[in-house]
This record gives C-alpha cells, structure tokens and sequence, in this order.
C-alpha cells in the first residue's frame, strides 16, 4: 500500500511538527509512505476568497504529485475536503478522480482503511477535542449536534485509545473556531471573538490541551492562547497519537 | 479594504458584554431546538420529505400557483399579482384608500419589510401599527427588526423599558417583563380595536384548498385579521404548498426548529372571508423567479423563515442582524441577497466562516454554506470585489502553481516573522495581529526536515 503524504502548506511552513508525527505514525502503523516533494497547497485559500479559477493551475499540480499513490492521507480535514469536494474545477480526468476517491483525512485513513483499534501511547492530561467544521460537516469525521442521528465521533473514538488521556466535555462541541481561511483577516474582529470564545470553553471545561484535527483552527487557538498567556497547550491528535509529551 | 459587515460586526463587538449577551441568547434558542429536535424520532425523515415537497412546488410553481388562485377565488377571496414591492404596495395602498381605510394593524411579515410597505403607506396618509411585540419594539424605535423571527432579540428589557417610556410612556426605569408586556398589551388592544384594515403575513398557502396558514406566538394575527372588515395576505410565490396534508410536516417543524416550541401557539388557517368581509391575497414575485431561474441558488426559495440558521450562525450570534446590508440577515440572507443586488451586497457571502451548521439545521434541506462558497465565485467575477483581493488572489495562485517559488517565498516568511522588531509584525498591515499571536517560526519547513533525514534522500 503507497500512501502519499500530503503536507498543506501552512504546515510545512510553519507547523513541520505535525508533518513529522504524520508520518513516523503511518510509518509505525506499517505504511509505505512518499512524500512528494514538489507539493505546495491544495488551492482552498483562493476558492474560499472566490477565486477558484486561480487555483485551477494548484489544482493541477496537487493531482500530477500524487496520482501515482494509492491513498493519499493528510492530517487536516480542511484541505482533504477541499480536494474531495472543489476539484471540479478542473477536468475530470482519470487521475483527477483517482485522487479525489483516494484522499483521505488521517483520522479517518486510521479508522476507515488501517482499521486500527489500539493505539500504543499515553498521554495522561485533560485533552479537549476541537472539531473541525469541514472534518466535521464536509468530511462527516462525526455527527454534528444539528443532526438527529446517532452520535459518533472518529476524532474522539481514536483519543479513546490512548492510555490515561482524560476527554473533557465542552459547553457547545462543535462550534466553529471562527478561523474560515481568509475570513480571519477579513472579519478580524467576528474571528478573533469566536476563537476567544472557543477557547474559554476549553478553558472552563478544564482543559490542559486543545486538540484537533486541523491546523488552521489549532494555529488560530493558539494564537489566541499565546496572546492571553492562558498556558494552553495546542497539539494536533497525530502528536498524541505519535507520542507527544507536554 | 474592510466591507461593510465586518465594520458594522467591529463595532458591534466592541462592547464585548453585549455581543456575549447576544451570542448567549441565541444559542439559548439553538438549545431548546436541539432538545425538541431530538424527540422527534423521525426528524431527520421530516426534513426529507419537507424539502422534497419544496422541490415538487418549484419545479411545478406555475400550476400551482394557478390552483392556488383558482381555489382561492372560488373561497370569495379577491386575488392580486405583484411583480415587485412597488406593485405590492401600490395594490395594498388602493385596496386601503378604494375602502377609505385610515388605520391598519400588522401581523408580522418579513415580505412587506422586504417591499418596505411601512414608510410607503404612511408616506400616503395611512397609520400602520406592528403588532407583533417585537416588531412593535423596533417600529417604535424606527429600526429595521433584527432577527426574521425574533425582530428585538438584539435588545435587553431595559432597552424595550426605555423605548416605553418615550413612545407609550410607561414607568421611567422599568425593566420588568410582566409590566412591559402589560404596557404592549393595553396600547396594542386599542389599536387593534381602532383598525379599519388588518395585513397578516402567510406562512403556508395551500395550492388544493387555495387557503392558507399563518403562525404567530401571540395570536395577533388572529385578532387583527377577526376584528376589520379588510383582511389583507402578502405571500412570496415561494410559500406554496401543494396539499392541505403537506401542512402536518412543515407545522410539526417550523415552531421546533425556530424557537424550540413543540408548536407555535397560533396556527390560524384562513380560507374564506367572514361575511361581510373583505380578503385580499397579494402574491409578490419580486425577482424570486430570478432567483428560480438560477440552478445553484434556487433551493434558496425552500426556505419557510424559521431562522435556524441565524440561531446558530457563530458569526451572526457575535455581529448583530443590524450588520448585515439585507432585510433578511444570516446565512439565509446571505444567499437571497446576492440575487436580488449582487453589487449592494457583495459582502455577505463572504460574512460566514462556512462552518455548514446553517446547512445542517434548515429543516428544508438548503445547502446554504455551499450557495455561499459559489456565490463568493460570482461576486468576484461580478460583483463589488477589492481590486487588492483579486490582484492577491491572482499572485497566491501563481505561487502555489510554482513549487520554487513557494518554498522561496516560504522560507522568507519564516525568517521575515523571526527576525522582524515587533512594532512592525504587529501593525496596521497584519489584521491577524490584533488579537492573536503570529504563529511561531520553525528553523525547518517539513520539506527541509525531510530532505535533511538520511532515510528519506533516495526516496
């Protein structure tokens, strides 16, 4: 089994951490994992701003870099979306859909196709689970409260498994963290007060860790985390599972 | 380069108290939805056939519109066609004056603050009295209600005591909802008593019996429509629904999804007049069948105004409705307003983090947070878009497609963050800046880290 390994550009730049734990995680589970080496981003950022034509040449690039792997798994249910649901911007060619249907969000590559049911690590705080709204209502990663269905969580069934890991609840589990790509330069204000408010949820809740599935939020918290001081720690779940300590 | 939302939504937020107030209680209401939801075993079955009816009425709008009519005229109701608000309040204007019709009271009704009928009848001599209490709150301010099912969520008690006192003098100081109600209630009745005419909104016409229904918490829309002689229906063509049975559905809905009510306490069903009374059905197009027309947006016509999806919008919870550039605000407004003006609103698809929860709470099915992505596509091409943004847009594009480049310009970003004196990461230029931390630079992009692994340079 060839897994690519998609690192959206932000983690690549400046989170090479989760990159790291991604990979050595795939690995352990028994993954032969590539890492393409001209990969930039996924082209979310322009669709989101309503440019979707200026990410068609991204677009293209992405399918070109991992056409030849028979999965492609990145930890960040965002740009796994985006890829799943808005390259229909360019042609469908047999490439193009092999990628789309073969794309998968880590947490649910590790449920869905590894099929794992243990995982080797503690990690003994307090974790609060922020989910992301594409893993949550794009990727379908979980039920979201809206929905009457029954409830199921891929992220939380995963933090499950790890040894000692206390999982506190939430006031409103699946808020948004008010990052939206561009919308948190956009509407600076609406964004910082709904990352604010996400994370004195956390915080009443008695949280010692914020994590998630998406970089995006998680770098939107921290920023206001590090801003408040609070103290939080931010860590995306393939750190925990990958046997990170604070 | 901010629009006109996130200014307005700024401002609101400034006084962070009120905006938690806000936040708060409309999530308050996205509780009790939740709870009254989750009893309904079959919720999720309802919002299918819900939004199936509402497909089968578009694509049959047509004949089911003349249905409606011919049923109704057959009642002794009196029909009227209205293309747009001009039309629909000139029609309500001659209907009142042919009557010598002086008063008239109101029911609430989104439609005719789209027409903005209001200010245009009294313009021409009529009084026309909100009696929703809501409503009543913000005509009495002379504002435009806030919320399409909530008009004054955006004012504390204390606000509504103030409004009181100036306009019905009431009490000085007081905020008790029970005297403030009592206060409503006593002004109200004499209106109600004084009404030549009474103009309900209609929540559901129904094409088999060419009746139709109207929902209210306060049961006003009853008294006024009971007590004049002049009853008076404005309906979007969109409010059809083919059969008497389809009510069932959207009633066991509306009043769940909407406040958390396991109904709403009024669902009065007219269908023919009293004798000796007058009653008026207006239908009103007003570039609905434009926005028929439009395949990505015409879902958008399902919508039967529960407000759901500003309950438990995050970014309307923490800006107000007063941000928003369109009469109907949140995510459902964000994707009715573009089709009416693109210019006018060009900002709203883009006040919204696309977060999906809109999506998922319309008891109809509309798939708000995608209509928003593409109407973001339209307004770029089309509409009032910064020239900054595009030319950005443009050069983001070019580097993503250019892997040297991008890494280039990656690793000067890193270094830039790391090396630049504070004062000048954190100015006017970096909105992020404001109120969060730019995240830290790593002496390593993943890429480099990886080149750098022995086990990883000849794969």
């Amino acid at each position: 089994m060839k897994v690519g390994l998609f690192i959206p550009c932000y983690i690549d730049q400046f989170y090479p951490q989760v990159g790291i734990a991604t990979l050595q995680l795939l690995e352990k589970l028994g993954c032969d994992v590539g890492f393409p080496t001209n990969q930039t981003c996924c082209g979310q950022p322009m669709g989101n701003s309503g440019c979707e034509k200026d990410s068609a040449k991204t677009a293209q690039l992405f399918v070109e870099n991992f056409k030849d792997y028979d999965y492609i798994v990145g930890p960040t249910a965002s740009c796994v979306g985006y890829v799943k649901e808005h390259y229909n911007i360019i042609e469908q060619t047999v490439a193009v859909s092999h990628v789309r249907r073969h794309i998968y969000d880590l947490s649910e590559f590790l449920l869905d196709v590894l099929k794992i049911e243990k995982l080797d690590v503690s990690f003994p705080y307090k974790v609060g689970l922020h989910q992301s709204c594409h893993g949550l209502r794009e990727m379908r990663l979980g039920a979201s409260s809206e929905l009457n269905v029954t409830y199921f969580s891929k992220q939380r069934q995963l933090l499950e498994m790890v040894n000692g890991l206390e999982f506190i609840e939430l006031d409103r589990t699946d808020e948004c963290c008010g990052f939206g790509g561009t919308f948190c330069v956009s509407e600076e204000a609406v964004s910082a007060k709904m990352g604010k408010d996400r994370v004195a949820d956390h915080q009443r809740n008695g949280a010692q860790v914020i994590t998630g599935g998406d970089v995006s939020c998680l770098m939107h918290l921290e920023g206001v985390i590090r801003r408040q001081g609070t103290g939080i720690k931010v860590l995306h779940l393939a750190e925990i599972f990958n046997g990170a300590t604070i | 380069m901010m629009s006109e939302h996130a200014n307005k939504a700024s401002a609101f937020i400034r006084d962070e108290g009120r905006t938690d107030w806000h936040d708060q209680a409309l999530w308050f209401v996205r509780k009790k939805r939740d709870i009254q939801t989750k009893k309904v075993d079959e919720w999720e079955t309802l919002r299918e056939i819900a939004s199936g009816i509402k497909a089968n009425v578009l694509a049959n709008l047509d004949t089911y519109l003349l249905q409606f009519e011919e049923n109704a005229l057959k009642n002794g109701a009196q029909v009227h066609w209205a293309k747009d608000a001009a039309e629909h309040n000139e029609i309500i204007l001659n209907i009142l004056r042919s009557k010598g019709v002086k008063k008239m009271v109101k029911s609430k009704s989104m439609l005719t603050e789209e027409c903005h009928l209001n200010p245009y009848l009294i313009e021409n001599g009529i009084e026309v009295v909100d009696t929703d209490l809501g409503e009543r709150i913000v005509q009495l301010r002379n504002e435009p209600p806030s919320h399409i099912v909530l008009p004054a969520i955006h004012l504390k008690k204390e606000d509504v005591g103030e409004t009181f006192y100036q306009y019905l003098h009431s009490e000085k100081g007081a905020s008790d909802p029970k005297y403030l109600t009592e206060v409503a209630r006593k002004h109200l009745r004499e209106k109600f008593l004084a009404a030549d005419a009474a103009l309900t909104g209609v929540n559901f016409a129904v094409a088999d019996t060419g009746g139709f229904t109207v929902c209210t918490n306060e049961g006003n829309a009853d008294l006024g429509a009971h007590l004049a002689p002049i009853h008076i229906a404005s309906m979007g063509i969109e409010k059809l629904i083919p059969k008497q049975e389809h009510l069932g559905v959207f009633l066991r809905m509306l009043a769940r999804n909407a406040t958390g009510q396991p109904i709403t306490s009024f669902s009065s069903h007219f269908i023919k007049p009293r004798e000796g009374q007058e009653l008026h059905v207006v239908i009103v197009d007003n570039k609905r069948s434009e926005q028929l027309g439009r395949a990505d947006f015409r879902k958008s016509l399902y919508c039967i105004r529960c407000g759901a999806c500003l309950n438990t919008c995050p970014v309307y919870r923490r800006s107000g409705g007063h941000s928003y550039s369109y009469i109907i605000p949140g995510p459902i407004g964000s994707i009715l307003s573009p089709g009416v003006d693109l210019k006018k609103h060009s900002a709203m698809p883009f006040a919204s983090t696309l977060c999906g929860s809109c999506s998922d709470v319309c008891p109809v099915k509309i798939d708000i947070h995608h209509q928003l992505y593409k109407w973001r596509q339209i307004v770029a091409e089309q509409g009032d878009f910064p020239a900054v943004k595009k030319i950005s847009m443009k050069m983001m594009g070019f580097l993503f497609a250019h892997p040297s480049l991008y890494r280039i310009t990656g690793k000067m970003g890193r270094v830039a963050v790391k090396i630049m004196p504070r004062f000048l990461l954190y100015s006017k230029l970096n909105a992020w800046g404001i109120k969060r931390e730019v995240p830290q630079a790593p002496p390593q992009s993943f890429r480099e880290w990886y080149l750098s692994q022995e086990k990883y340079k000849h794969k």
